[in-house]
């Protein structure tokens, strides 16, 4: 009697575990496959890149220096960048919020494409397909989003698509902090 | 002559499938850069296919990762400035052999932990179940049983 219930009791305490971890994936809460970012903390690494636009000019992270920004890692191959696009269009449009872009192993005409027929939420686009200053900034997945500060540190990070919850709770703090949002 | 053409055949296909298999040629200023690219992308592993090193994914950002290793294996970087590199970037996670320290102690230790316990679970066991069970045997009956084996003896040697 006694040792039938030892093994029901440890499976029903592993399927209950299972269950909880499902849930806060679920909820985007946990990632198993979340690399921590190396760089919270650190000075934002310094990118060279062609403008998508205008291949002529370069885009670096020295142009957005004294100021709060984003730099967010997309590509059209990437299906919750097509999520996040709104909110992103939203934060640059209705907040504010400096934003630029890294193309990422990408057909530069689709990415204007997808911008003409989306908007585009971008101040700077560099175009990145051989992951160059992906790999620099330890990218591993797309959308990555950095926020780098007006000291040019990186402050917070975020690995999927923007949302309104991750945006308060990683990343709206440091633009109340410095008001650089109006 | 039949059974040769078709080895020739079949010879052929299988090269053309290796030929196709390897996708990147590197050349190298030395067997011992080849070496040391062999290792790097053995014992670094890809961010996206988290269970696979770069040597076997194919993700598009392996093929970059290796295109990087390799560049900084031209460029006579050391085995460990290169891992340094990966590590500064994507943290220890990168490396499938994670140096030893406070982090990783219970995953270096972990599984020798488990092999203490299971082991000592296992003895203690196999000794409760010893002493539990009685041979079911009393002196009389050995006793009997000697005075019989010592007659067979008897038997035998007269």
């Amino acid at each position: 009697m006694n040792r039938a219930i030892i093994p029901l009791a440890i499976f029903l305490a592993l399927a209950g575990l299972f269950w909880f971890v499902l849930g806060k994936m679920n909820e985007g809460e946990y990632n198993p496959r979340e690399v921590p970012t190396q760089f919270i903390g650190r000075s934002a690494p310094e990118f060279a890149l062609p403008d998508l636009f205008d291949p002529s000019r370069t885009v670096r992270t020295a142009d957005m220096a004294g100021q709060v920004w984003l730099l967010n890692v997309w590509g059209t191959w990437c299906p919750e960048c097509w999520k996040e696009h709104d909110y992103l269009l939203h934060l640059a449009r209705r907040e504010g919020v400096p934003i630029i872009g890294i193309n990422w192993r990408d057909d530069a005409a689709e990415a204007k494409a997808m911008l003409a027929r989306l908007g585009n939420p971008f101040q700077m686009i560099g175009f990145d397909p051989n992951s160059n200053a992906v790999i620099d900034w330890g990218v591993y997945g797309a959308p990555e989003t950095f926020l780098i500060d007006a000291a040019g540190v990186v402050r917070a990070k975020h690995t999927g698509a923007m949302n309104p919850q991750v945006w308060q709770e990683k990343f709206q703090a440091y633009f109340a902090a410095t008001g650089s949002t109006t | 002559m039949r059974p040769l053409r078709i080895l020739a055949v079949v010879a052929a296909l299988l090269w053309v499938c290796a030929a196709v298999a390897r996708v990147e040629v590197h050349d190298f200023d030395s067997p011992e850069q080849e070496g040391r690219y062999n290792k790097l992308i053995a014992e670094l592993r890809c961010l996206v296919c988290q269970n696979q090193n770069l040597a076997d994914s194919n993700a598009e950002l392996a093929v970059d990762l290796r295109r990087k290793t390799y560049e900084m294996v031209k460029q006579d970087k050391s085995e460990k400035e290169i891992a340094s590199y990966m590590v500064e970037r994507y943290g220890e996670f990168v490396l499938y052999r994670p140096p030893l320290n406070t982090n990783t102690l219970l995953l270096w230790t972990g599984p020798f932990i488990i092999l203490v316990i299971g082991v000592s679970l296992l003895i203690r066991t196999i000794r409760r179940r010893r002493a539990e069970q009685p041979t079911g045997v009393d002196d009389a009956s050995l006793k009997a049983a000697a005075s019989w084996l010592d007659t067979d003896r008897d038997k035998r040697d007269a």
